[in-house]
């Protein structure tokens, strides 16, 4: 059996994983275009900070590749010929396969602006482009940084950290609506202003402006001029389905793959960020740009490219992270009402956070400690917890596991309710039962 | 802000000696190395997060920087028996 991984991410290591466990002696050929091979692309931000080294963003060293005895190829797949199960590749041409796993992931979306080819427009979407970064932020002293969601936030400080002086420009008139609430963002922007970080909202770029190939500044459609040598983009974030359209597959956003990770061509599976998997829950494709989703989905399609029949179950959605320095977490249903025009899907998205919960809200913030729930008619659909992180794993057991919590409901409901107080005490009660 | 880091770490010590060993939550973990380039042991508590096993390393000091320094609220100490269990 010869297996073929398109990608060198989080989706297809854990694939390769899976593959290894059921079948000892079949052929793992992972192919990737990026030279680096597999690194921790969430850890970018924090290379980009200089909290890591680049030498710490590889997980795996070269010796745990040889213990899965997967062959890696640096070089581009170009083509699927599905009939004759094989794909091209740039290179080294024709290569046949048994199973083709499609794990190739999510690119950052270019905008249309006049000036978005210059030199100093940077993404923060893979290490060559954060190596070029960093090597342009050493000579640059100002920075724009423009769009929505964790990414645009880690580029900003990221670049504030180099000793940059950065402008944050919104097109709305506050951080990330579609997922936070106004308290939320608001906590977060004082935190970024007290950085240094100077926000404008309200503020679209009408055309980068540039000297001699390179950038010197923005102007603003309310016709401001800003000048700096930088601009951090982060408006969002495209699945790379061409290969899979190309050949015929089954695309819409994403690439359309049922329970089992299996798209509409049998023998071709997706995974991770560039797969829209179907939800018997939701009874829909949904695609979410999580790395444990991607992890988890990659394991699926392991398993089941392996002779397996084990359907992937997807979790509610959770994303940990750091905004202006403080630990945040998001899960389940926490959208907000009103569009953002700063972000469609983001890096470390999911679309589940943006659809409406039918809720009721509850919230308590002790300075930086803050949780929100989302309530629903007898379960907890969705909470944010930003700061003390003690409370965020027992609500995504109750959250994810759809525990009743009819019994603490009217209390957490309650005005200027001690909801740390009465979630730890429940969970004192429940997690046994759980088996938590 | 320093200070307050201080106090947070020797309270995060104090814990672990009163409770024990290191324990992951894998599915928060985006496998960055934070906690494996802050270990003063040279533990690789990365792998340990992304095999979702608690950190039962004979070397392991519990001093907590590693929990401390998560960026994502992966690590936790939890006590012996309850891991056990
Ligand atoms: C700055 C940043 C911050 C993030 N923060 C978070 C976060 O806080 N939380 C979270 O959960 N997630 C976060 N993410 C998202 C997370 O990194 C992704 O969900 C995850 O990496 C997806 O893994 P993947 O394997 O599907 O794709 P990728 O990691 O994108 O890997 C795809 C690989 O396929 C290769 N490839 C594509 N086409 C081809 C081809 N034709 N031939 C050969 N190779 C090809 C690409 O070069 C790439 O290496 C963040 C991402 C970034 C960039
Ligand atoms: S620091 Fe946290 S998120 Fe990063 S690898 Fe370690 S456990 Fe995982
Ligand atoms: S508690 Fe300290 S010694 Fe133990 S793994 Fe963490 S950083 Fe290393």
């Amino acid at each position: 059996m010869q297996y073929v991984l398109v990608g060198t991410g989080v989706a297809a290591v854990a694939a390769a994983e899976a593959i290894r466990r059921m079948d000892p002696k079949g052929r793992i050929l992972m192919v990737g275009m990026e030279k680096d091979g597999y690194y921790s692309r969430p850890g970018l931000a924090y290379y980009l900070t200089g909290e890591i080294p680049e030498r710490m963003l590889y997980p795996f060293r070269p010796e745990d590749f040889r213990r899965l005895d997967i062959t890696l190829i640096h070089d581009r797949v170009e083509g699927i010929d599905p009939a004759a199960r094989r794909v091209r590749l740039a290179r080294r041409g024709w290569v046949p396969y048994d199973r083709l796993l499609l794990a190739t992931g999510a690119r950052a979306a270019r905008p249309d602006l006049p000036g978005i080819d210059l030199e100093g427009v940077v993404y923060l979407d893979n290490l060559e482009h954060t190596r070029h970064l960093l090597r342009l932020a050493r000579r640059a002293k100002e920075a724009v940084v423009v769009g929505g969601g964790i990414t645009a936030l880690e580029l900003a400080e990221g670049l504030h950290a180099r000793g940059l002086k950065v402008h944050y420009l919104m097109r709305g008139d506050r951080y990330w609506r579609r997922v936070l609430d106004e308290v939320e963002s608001r906590v977060v922007e004082a935190r970024l202003e007290e950085m240094g970080i100077r926000l404008h909202h309200h503020t679209e770029i009408a055309e980068i402006l540039g000297k001699k190939g390179k950038v010197v500044g923005v102007r603003t459609k309310d016709g401001r001029v800003l000048r700096c040598q930088m601009v951090g983009v982060a408006v969002g974030i495209r699945p790379r389905i061409e290969l899979a359209q190309e050949a015929g597959l089954e695309t819409d956003r994403g690439i359309l793959v049922n329970e089992y990770m299996e798209t509409s061509t049998p023998g071709i599976y997706a995974a991770g960020d560039v797969a829209q998997v179907w939800d018997p829950k939701a009874g829909k494709h949904v695609l979410d740009s999580l790395w444990p989703m991607a992890r988890r989905q990659g394991e699926a399609a392991g398993y089941n490219m392996a002779g397996q029949r084990r359907p992937y179950q997807r979790t509610t959605p959770l994303n940990v992270t750091r905004l202006a320095h403080i630990t945040t977490a998001i899960m389940g249903l926490v959208g907000q009402r009103a569009a953002d025009p700063d972000a469609g899907m983001v890096r470390g998205d999911s679309e589940v956070w943006r659809e409406l919960p039918d809720a009721i809200l509850a919230q308590k913030s002790e300075e930086v400690n803050y949780i929100r729930l989302m309530v629903g008619e007898r379960t907890i659909l969705g909470a944010v917890v930003m700061g003390d992180q003690s409370l965020s794993r027992p609500l995504y057991t109750l959250i994810d596991r759809q525990v009743d919590i009819t019994p603490i409901k009217a209390r957490l409901l309650a005005p200027d309710a001690p909801l740390g107080e009465i979630l730890a005490d429940f969970w004192a009660q429940v997690s046994r039962e759980l088996g938590e | 802000m320093k200070l307050w880091k201080t106090l947070q770490a020797l309270l995060l010590q104090q814990k672990a000696r009163m409770e024990g060993v290191v324990v992951p939550d894998n599915m928060r973990c985006v496998q960055c190395g934070i906690c494996s380039y802050n270990c003063p042991i040279g533990i690789d508590v990365r792998r340990y997060a992304w095999e979702g096993r608690p950190i039962r390393d004979q070397y392991c000091v519990t001093c907590g920087e590693c929990v401390a320094r998560c960026p994502r609220g992966v690590l936790h100490f939890e006590t012996l028996t309850s891991t056990l269990r």
